[in-house]
């Protein structure tokens, strides 16, 4: 009697025909991308995860057993980080990837079929199996993309963040920090810090800090904005907030928020003016 | 909309701020409305373990007014009186959001029990 056919003998002794058929359903579906990922990248993805699933095969169990944790399929694991690391940079979709790993099955039913198709329980036995291995690796797949992406966005947060709040140096004893977009504690936090150290570095008398690019002052904002006024103060220096249009300063009224001991300006330039006035700067015309 | 870290706060001001645009709101009213919601959303982040607001426009066409209604299931306000007066906050917050809120918008309405949370309506008109 010949060995018993199963996803395992099917996938290490029949690979290349695996490897063509699911190929060839790639393009059929239409997951193939090759807008995005090129033909040969594709087939050289499809080999190297059909490769690692063959080498995990003989040692790990593929029936109720199967758990894609246990160590022998490592290689799987690794294999899917790297095409999933690939297809991220590139922009695919997750059910692009999931239908990528999904177009699997087709071929291997196919085998499965011309193999055992005339013994219909070894066969039932035999397509669950392949339907929960080639589902468990789809959903690790979609899982390695996500968190993928996850970590693209908490970087680019991070980047955010860093170029957000740039303390520069305008005039001697003067210092600016622009505020753009959306102040949240974290960042509220940098910016404090930021000036406090670059009112150190370059003995600055007066900080002046621009909110022309905040869009929404609520509580929280101007909260975070009375705590960095103060810490100036204590630093010896003066703090000018500019950059109030008329819709803030009604909003900021209505909100019945006071920002008592801190300068306002309108605009960065009245700002700028204030501070020459505070650290003997005559600024003429011409 | 969902309402669960800082950044779904932020996302709830522009949402806020489209629904205003859409009714052809003034940059005022809309900067205040935004601002209220602001206010409304970070309450139910911080207090209400999370909650859900969504945006609705009503009215005849022309005087339409954008409602958002704000609900969580956090543990309720016990006295909301108090927690709309000026300087209230069980945190360490300025204690003007709800009554700010509450000056910021046309109509505001709130309710609130230990068992099912809070429920905030604000109402603004275009003008």
């Amino acid at each position: 009697m010949p060995n018993e056919v199963t996803i395992s003998s099917i996938i290490i002794n029949d690979y290349e025909r695996v490897l063509t058929e699911w190929l060839k359903v790639q393009s059929a579906e239409g997951v193939k991308r090759t807008d995005l990922v090129s033909g040969k990248e594709s087939e050289q993805q499809s080999r190297d995860l059909l490769s690692a699933m063959a080498k995990a095969m003989p040692k790990e169990a593929t029936d109720d057993n199967l758990d894609l944790a246990e160590p022998g399929w490592e290689p799987v694991r690794d294999a899917l980080e790297t095409i999933a690391e690939n297809r991220t940079q590139r922009g695919v979709s997750t059910t692009e990837m999931g239908w990528f790993i999904g177009a699997l099955k087709q071929p291997l039913f196919k085998i499965l079929q011309g193999e055992i198709g005339e013994k219909p329980r070894i066969l039932m036995r035999e397509i669950w199996n392949v339907t929960r291995l080639i589902d468990q690796i789809s959903l690790h797949a979609i899982e390695t993309l996500v968190s993928k992406r996850e970590a693209i966005i908490e970087r680019q947060r991070a980047e955010m963040t860093e170029v957000a709040a740039p303390v520069v140096k305008i005039w001697d004893s003067i210092v600016t920090v622009p505020l753009i977009g959306t102040l949240d504690s974290f960042r509220a936090q940098t910016v404090m810090e930021n000036l406090l150290d670059a009112i150190v570095q370059w003995e600055a008398e007066v900080a002046i800090i621009d909110i022309t690019g905040v869009s929404t002052v609520d509580t929280m904002v101007a909260q975070h904005l009375l705590k960095t006024a103060a810490a100036v103060r204590l630093m010896g220096a003066e703090c000018v907030i500019c950059g109030i249009s008329p819709k803030i300063a009604q909003t900021v009224v209505n909100l019945g928020v006071e920002l008592p001991n801190i300068v306002t300006r309108v605009d960065l330039e009245s700002g700028l003016a204030y501070a020459f006035e505070r650290v003997g700067v005559i600024a003429g015309r011409g | 909309m969902t309402l669960k870290t800082p950044s779904d706060v932020a996302f709830a001001r522009q949402a806020a701020a489209r629904a205003m645009g859409a009714i052809g709101a003034s940059a005022i009213k809309t900067t205040k409305f935004v601002t209220a919601v602001s206010e409304i959303a970070r309450n139910a982040v911080i207090y209400g373990r999370g909650g859900v607001i969504s945006f609705t426009q009503t009215g005849p066409s022309g005087r339409q007014s954008v409602i958002a209604v704000c609900t969580d299931r956090g543990p309720g306000i016990e006295d909301i009186s108090a927690a709309i007066a000026d300087g209230y906050s069980t945190g360490k917050s300025l204690g003007l959001g709800l009554g700010g809120a509450k000056r910021l918008v046309d109509r505001f309405e709130i309710t609130s029990s230990s068992r099912q949370g809070t429920k905030v309506t604000l109402e603004c008109g275009p003008r």
